[in-house]
């Protein structure tokens, strides 16, 4: 145990003794959070449109002043053909044009009805629907508005709860994704650094002819590195709740285990990519380039798993953080026990025992 | 230029050798990009959705079997209590649950008002906006044909104006998502991977001491840099051409505008992305730190690229923060090039500010690279 100590305390010298590194791992996760806590978001503002009005009457111009008073859409002039607005696409300097057809307001007045086109720039496909979503809420509250005085013999009315977010804020989805990014790569980057360094410089050597057994030298830099990977996810949950509000309705206690058994996980892989390769380089490439954007795309941080095919589905079965962001999403916005998400649980512990398991094995090897 | 090309040379002989790294850089973004271009789809088309009948009347009958009938919704459950509704929204087996209360008929039959109620998981707004939409959208059809048979029935017309809204969505009519994103994510891949390669070469040679040894050669500052940067952005031409041909074989990707623009445009982003890698390179004292300061840079770039979220949506202050980050140019110009078939003077302005930026870049690394300390 005394010896154990040792170790610690050796590895707490390390990083110590190179403050310049010790501030990029606590900073740079607050500066993250803090930008991309005012940054990400999928609502749209300031959208530019351009008209085509070829009725100019009392009622396309209600219509055109009603979507202009909302912050969704900013007034980018007119277009008098459809050969102006391919043109206007391709520059890229509109995303929609609103088409009115000729006569609109006699067309309304006499047969009641009357069309309006939107050509939305669906080169990104999600913005693209959100504005075209947008425009047409803006357009039935106006339909609503002009036939208040009519009595439809049949409507239903849809009264929508909000569940977990109500006020429909980006940060709930970011906060847990954001967390489960760093987490993942800072602790697997910060231990496979470290053994492959020990490596490279040959100190291994001397570590291994000490009276440590593989185990130990591995449990040392998984206690350390594990000590500051908790403050950093301390700091970031610290931050969501005091400046983006987010609540934390399960328990806190629970929450911060699962933290510690994710920054094991995390801690654990970096262990086992740095017993596969031999340089610290490669291990920083594995761990980057390896891992960011799976953590990113394949974790439900981004996009929906339910939504991807079935394939892609199994795999995002063995990225870490897919488990890990249902569990905080669990305790934080849904409040539920842990009864909710043990399979997760039990996931994550599996994973950690195999990545160790793996790692000491192929230590073992190395020895020989 | 002689010296150049052998440094080069010895770039490439210290890749080769490495019997590990060359299938890492060239495997890792291939398998990605073929894995990932598939995951990343905003598209949704099951939501799961718990019913919760309370009234048991042919109208709430017609009105779950619409909303079973629509491409939209998976039903998962019917059933009479709303607690168990809940619990399944969470245990995370259901998206959204809507409730039809009891009386539901009678009341619309009698005085034509009807009323539902729906709960919806709302962590991911982005989804849970678009589901209301749905669920809105076949409620308001339920509606609507119920009230055109009525109307047929009674023979009345009524004062009700419609405006009839028709979208179309240009450029991309089949809201197919590889089309945008298997663009996007290479030149995500490609960055990382250069501004990685980038990062750790000087440093790297910095921790070993053969910066020593290259600082008492004849060579100068400029074919230094140069060396260390062709090299990467060779590598990064290749990749990027195969990942566009595996795009086009395996996605059908539609390519619009020209392959010379494509490629030159490529050529120009290369030379920023690696430029700010070998800025860190130069900076940084270990290679560890060059590595967690570019993999910070990595990802505020991917995040705010626009790629994920529309750029719009940021704040000003962001927006004008974000000008630093290259990926927002080069992903506009690629979303030009492939969808819209641009031309050079469409997308001169962020060709331009590329430019500027590489030179800006490149210079500062230049600046920044002592060959005496």
């Amino acid at each position: 145990m005394n010896l154990f100590k040792q170790l610690i305390k050796k590895e707490f010298y390390h990083i110590i003794r190179d403050p310049r590194t010790l501030l990029i791992i606590f900073i740079l996760p607050i500066i993250q959070i803090l930008l991309f806590g005012y940054v990400i978001t999928n609502e749209i503002k300031d959208t530019n449109v351009a008209i085509y009005d070829k009725s100019y009457d009392n009622v396309t111009r209600k219509i055109k002043s009603r979507i202009f008073a909302s912050e969704y859409f900013k007034y980018k002039g007119t277009v008098h053909n459809s050969q102006e607005i391919e043109e206007r696409f391709r520059k890229g300097d509109i995303k929609e044009v609103i088409v009115f057809e000729e006569n609109f307001a006699e067309k309304l007045q006499r047969e009641k009805q009357a069309d309006i086109q939107l050509i939305v720039d669906a080169s990104d496909p999600n913005t693209g629907k959100i504005i075209s979503n947008s425009t047409r809420a803006i357009l039935k509250k106006y339909i609503k508005d002009i036939n208040q005085q009519v009595h439809l013999p049949y409507t239903i009315q849809t009264i929508p709860a909000m569940l977990f977010n109500p006020e429909l804020k980006g940060a709930f989805m970011f906060v847990p994704g954001v967390m489960a990014l760093l987490l993942t790569l800072i602790s697997a980057l910060m231990t496979s650094i470290s053994l492959t360094r020990e490596k490279e410089m040959g100190t291994m050597e001397m570590l291994l002819v000490s009276p440590f057994r593989a185990g130990h030298i591995i449990a040392g830099k998984v206690v350390t590195y594990v000590i500051l990977s908790m403050i950093n996810a301390g700091g970031i949950l610290l931050l969501a709740n005091l400046v983006f509000d987010l609540p934390v309705n399960g328990s806190l206690v629970i929450l911060l285990l699962e933290c510690l058994l994710f920054v094991t996980t995390a801690l654990s892989l970096g262990i086992l990519i740095s017993t596969v390769t031999d340089s610290q380089m490669k291990a920083m490439m594995m761990s980057t380039v390896g891992l960011m954007m799976p953590t990113m795309l394949l974790s439900g941080f981004i996009f929906p798993i339910d939504n991807m095919p079935f394939t892609i589905q199994l795999i995002t079965n063995i990225v870490p953080a897919r488990w890990f962001i249902t569990i905080i999403k669990n305790i934080m916005f849904k409040g539920t026990g842990i009864q909710y998400f043990w399979k997760e649980t039990i996931i994550l512990l599996i994973m950690t025992t195999a990545f160790i398991s793996l790692s000491i094995h192929n230590f073992k090897d190395r020895l020989e | 230029m002689q010296r150049i090309l052998y440094q080069i040379q010895k770039e490439f002989l210290q890749l080769k050798r490495d019997k590990q790294i060359l299938p890492m850089i060239i495997m890792i973004p291939i398998i990605q990009l073929v894995i990932l271009a598939n995951a990343a789809t905003f598209e949704i088309n099951e939501i799961q959705l718990s019913v919760v009948d309370l009234d048991r009347s042919p109208s709430s009958q017609q009105l779950i079997s619409k909303l079973a009938g629509s491409q939209f919704f998976t039903i998962v459950n019917r059933s009479f209590s709303s607690e168990k509704s809940r619990d399944l929204i969470l245990k995370g087996k259901a998206d959204a649950s809507l409730q039809i209360p009891a009386q539901f008929e009678s009341a619309l039959n009698r005085n034509g008002r009807g009323q539902v109620f729906m709960q919806i998981n709302a962590i991911n707004q982005n989804a849970a906006s678009l589901t209301q939409v749905y669920l809105n959208s076949v409620i308001n059809d339920f509606a609507g044909r119920k009230l055109s048979q009525k109307i047929k029935i009674q023979g009345q017309p009524i004062n009700y104006k419609n405006i009839n809204t028709h979208v179309s969505y240009w450029f991309n009519p089949e809201m197919n998502y590889k089309f945008y994103m298997v663009p996007g994510i290479l030149s995500i891949l490609v960055t990382i991977i250069g501004m990685f390669l980038t990062s750790m070469t000087i440093v790297k040679e910095k921790e070993v001491g053969t910066i020593e040894q290259v600082n008492v050669t004849p060579v100068k500052k400029v074919q230094f840099i140069s060396g260390k940067l062709i090299p990467v952005w060779i590598i990064g031409m290749l990749e990027m051409a195969f990942g566009l041909l595996l795009g086009k074989l395996l996605f059908n990707i539609p390519i619009a505008g020209s392959y010379f623009l494509i490629f030159l445009s490529v050529g120009i982003y290369l030379i920023v992305a690696l430029g700010f890698g070998l800025l860190i390179s130069t900076v940084a004292n270990t290679q560890q730190q060059a590595m967690f300061v570019s993999f910070f840079f990595m990802i505020v770039f991917i995040l705010m690229s626009g790629l994920f979220t529309p750029l719009e949506s940021m704040p000003i202050w962001a927006q004008k923060l974000d000008l630093i980050n290259p990926l927002i140019y080069f992903i506009r110009i690629m979303r030009m090039l492939f969808l819209k078939g641009s031309s050079i003077s469409d997308i001169h302005q962020p060709l331009l500010a590329l430019l500027i930026y590489g030179g800006f870049i490149l210079g500062l690394a230049n600046w920044r690279y002592r060959k005496t300390q």
